[in-house]
């Protein structure tokens, strides 16, 4: 076969003749549009790059699709030797059970006020940086700054949360001995439920915020220079020169920010805040993604826990359509066109 | 006035006073210093956590547990590390790490650059949908526990496997790769290489990949911090304390408090938990040391990733 034989082929294509030429053999005259046709032209010149995504398309399946369809499990009463499409189906009952548990209205509510406390802690705080930053000039200072600050997004989480917990100790920890400074007793931060979002959020944005900062500066750095120079002969002000040529020039980038932020609401969470909690807070800090694992590992109810996480996924879905809806009427900017 | 008309005013024509005005009015200065000051400040609520953890982790067990510590080492002592480093969980932990490390980021390299570059030709047929095919598993997942049940069918539960395999590939990774192909090698470099005779896979091994060393050092680092910082897929997938992971032994003496003590002696109990309390600083700095010291060599090339995957947007 002509397997061997492509050397030919993209220098035809290249003498601006795309998909026709010499292979007019293959591809009836009649219709070059084919899709059949060029599937078939594309294997026989690029078998090999077919042969590499075998293994990472496997790979896609297995890990990301088929669990996707192992969520059937949410309409079914799951029984291990029958399997997830061999068990018996319950229509909505899980979700019914789900939404009549009297845990559900507090889950949602901590869900929601934790993400959303979060995506407006954290959207803002990158920007200013960045804008400061970018105002200060090219010193030591600056690259000072900007290291240090970058520097907490490398520890891990579980690093973070156990600093946060020492830091915090009544007893032991600095901010306490802070606080002692100003006569203030010792406060059992860990262990108030009214601490809790607080501890997370703002835990999340000492480790995040220099490196949310860096695609700012990469927006701000591609402003035309050109508007600054006029805007300065006119003498605006460096804060009316932030105000009118810098934000509007990275609005783009923050609304894209915005949106994956969004978008990752729901999803986002587990791992700190489960690390975080404990009995004495758990009122605040049992979210959608940690009563998901509780149910599905450590209790084995793998129907209700798939069920609870297949409506958090569901809702995590529609809010991104929302926000990437809403963010290109207001602004023209979104993930699709 | 338009800018144009304003560039022609012949110099002089500025008067002196103006002319300091446009390069720093009192202002602007006033602004500028507010700026330092507020960047000191974060700087300093950066930093400080991190200074107060090690200079605990360098002090005394008895100055750590009077809370006497702040941002110095107070009696210096390197006791902490002592009990850190002859502690065999945490020896294991860092072996296994070490492993997962290595091997995972072996694995998501290939597999994120196999299809990556694929993605990245434009005359691949099926390209854009196997970019849906893709990008779909960004914004919808079947969730925790239908994963779970595709890798116990799958008999990875309580192997080293199901921390290599079922995370190996990461979407943004695969959109980064793919950008920096599509445009940092030029279609010119395929045409004179298939003219003289290569072969899809020889162009990416002999061509793509040697011109590619920037990419694949951040989607090194990336992976490989990644896998060093997850404690997430241990905790689900694995049992076996043996295969235990770095984090997941940092939780339990750190988070858990779960020093491996068993004496019934009160007086020893309590000595035991006051070195507990020293081991917590020490145990931080040694398990994020490997991360930080390499930090300020790879921050450039993270900076680069960021930027690579935003030119999509």
């Amino acid at each position: 076969m002509a397997i061997d034989a492509p050397p030919l082929i993209p220098a035809v294509r290249e003498a601006g003749q795309p998909r026709r030429g010499l292979r007019r053999r293959t591809a009836p005259p009649r219709n070059r549009r084919s899709r059949w046709a060029e599937a078939k032209r594309s294997w026989r010149l690029q078998w090999q790059l077919y042969l590499l995504i075998i293994v990472p398309v496997a790979y896609f399946v297995i890990f990301k699709y088929v669990p996707i369809g192992n969520a059937v499990i949410a309409f079914k009463d799951y029984n291990i030797l029958a399997g997830p499409w061999g068990s018996e189906w319950v229509g909505l009952r899980n979700f019914e059970l789900f939404f009549s548990n009297p845990v559900f209205p507090v889950l949602l509510k901590n869900t929601f006020i934790l993400a959303f406390y979060l995506v407006l802690a954290s959207f803002p705080i990158p920007i200013i940086l960045a804008i400061a930053l970018n105002e200060i000039g090219n010193g030591w200072f600056k690259r000072t700054v900007q290291m240090v600050t970058y520097a907490p997004y490398f520890i891990s989480t579980v690093v973070v949360v156990s600093m946060t917990v020492l830091v915090l100790s009544p007893r032991l920890g600095i901010v306490g001995d802070g606080l002692g400074l100003f006569g203030v007793e010792p406060v059992n931060f860990l262990g108030d439920p009214d601490y809790f979002r607080h501890i997370y959020v703002w835990s999340d944005v000492w480790q995040t915020a220099g490196y949310s900062a860096v695609i700012y500066m990469a927006a701000l750095a591609g402003i035309d220079p050109a508007l600054h120079e006029s805007a300065k002969i006119d003498g605006a002000s460096r804060l009316q020169r932030i105000r009118h040529v810098d934000l509007p020039g990275i609005m783009p980038t923050a609304v894209i920010v915005l949106i994956l932020g969004v978008g990752n609401m729901m999803a986002i969470g587990f791992e700190k805040a489960y690390l975080l909690q404990n009995d004495l807070n758990l009122a605040n800090s049992e979210i959608i993604p940690t009563y998901v694992y509780k149910t599905g590992l450590i209790n084995a109810d793998f129907s209700m826990a798939t069920a609870v996480g297949l409506f958090n996924s569901v809702v995590n879905l529609c809010l991104l359509l929302v926000v990437n809806f809403a963010a290109k009427r207001i602004t023209g900017n979104g993930l699709w066109r | 006035m338009s800018a144009l008309s304003m560039s022609k005013l012949p110099k002089p024509q500025v008067k002196r006073a103006d002319a300091k005005k446009v390069r720093e009015p009192f202002g602007d200065r006033i602004f500028l210093v507010v700026i330092t000051l507020m960047l000191a400040v974060l700087l300093a609520l950066v930093l400080l956590p991190l200074i107060y953890i090690v200079a605990s982790s360098f002090s005394s067990v008895a100055a750590v547990n009077e809370g006497r510590v702040s941002f110095w080492p107070v009696e210096f002592s390197l006791k902490a590390y002592e009990v850190a480093f002859s502690n065999p969980k945490v020896l294991t932990g860092y072996y296994n790490s070490l492993i997962y490390a290595i091997f995972g980021t072996l694995i998501s390299v290939t597999l994120t650059v196999a299809i990556a570059y694929p993605l990245s030709r434009k005359a691949f047929f099926g390209r854009n949908v196997l970019m849906t095919f893709l990008i779909f598993t960004m914004l919808f997942s079947g969730g925790l526990i239908p994963t779970y049940m595709v890798v116990q069918d799958l008999g990875m539960l309580d192997t080293r496997w199901a921390l290599l395999i079922p995370n190996a590939i990461g979407v943004w990774q695969v959109i980064i790769a793919r950008t920096f192909f599509a445009h940092s090698i030029p279609d010119e470099l395929y045409e004179a290489a298939t003219l003289d005779g290569a072969s899809e896979l020889r162009f990416l091994r002999s061509v793509v990949l040697p011109l590619s060393k920037p990419l694949l050092a951040v989607l090194i680092l990336m992976y490989t911090i990644f896998q060093w910082n997850s404690y997430f897929d241990a905790l689900v997938y694995l049992k076996d304390p043996d295969l235990f992971p770095l984090q997941i032994v940092l939780r339990e003496l750190l988070i858990l408090n779960q020093s491996n003590g068993g004496s019934t002696n009160l007086a020893q109990q309590l000595e035991q938990q006051q070195l507990a309390n020293v081991l917590k600083y020490a145990l931080i700095v040694v398990s994020s040391l490997p991360v930080l010291l390499i930090y300020p060599f790879v921050a450039r090339h993270f900076t680069k990733g960021v930027m690579v995957g935003a030119v999509k947007g």
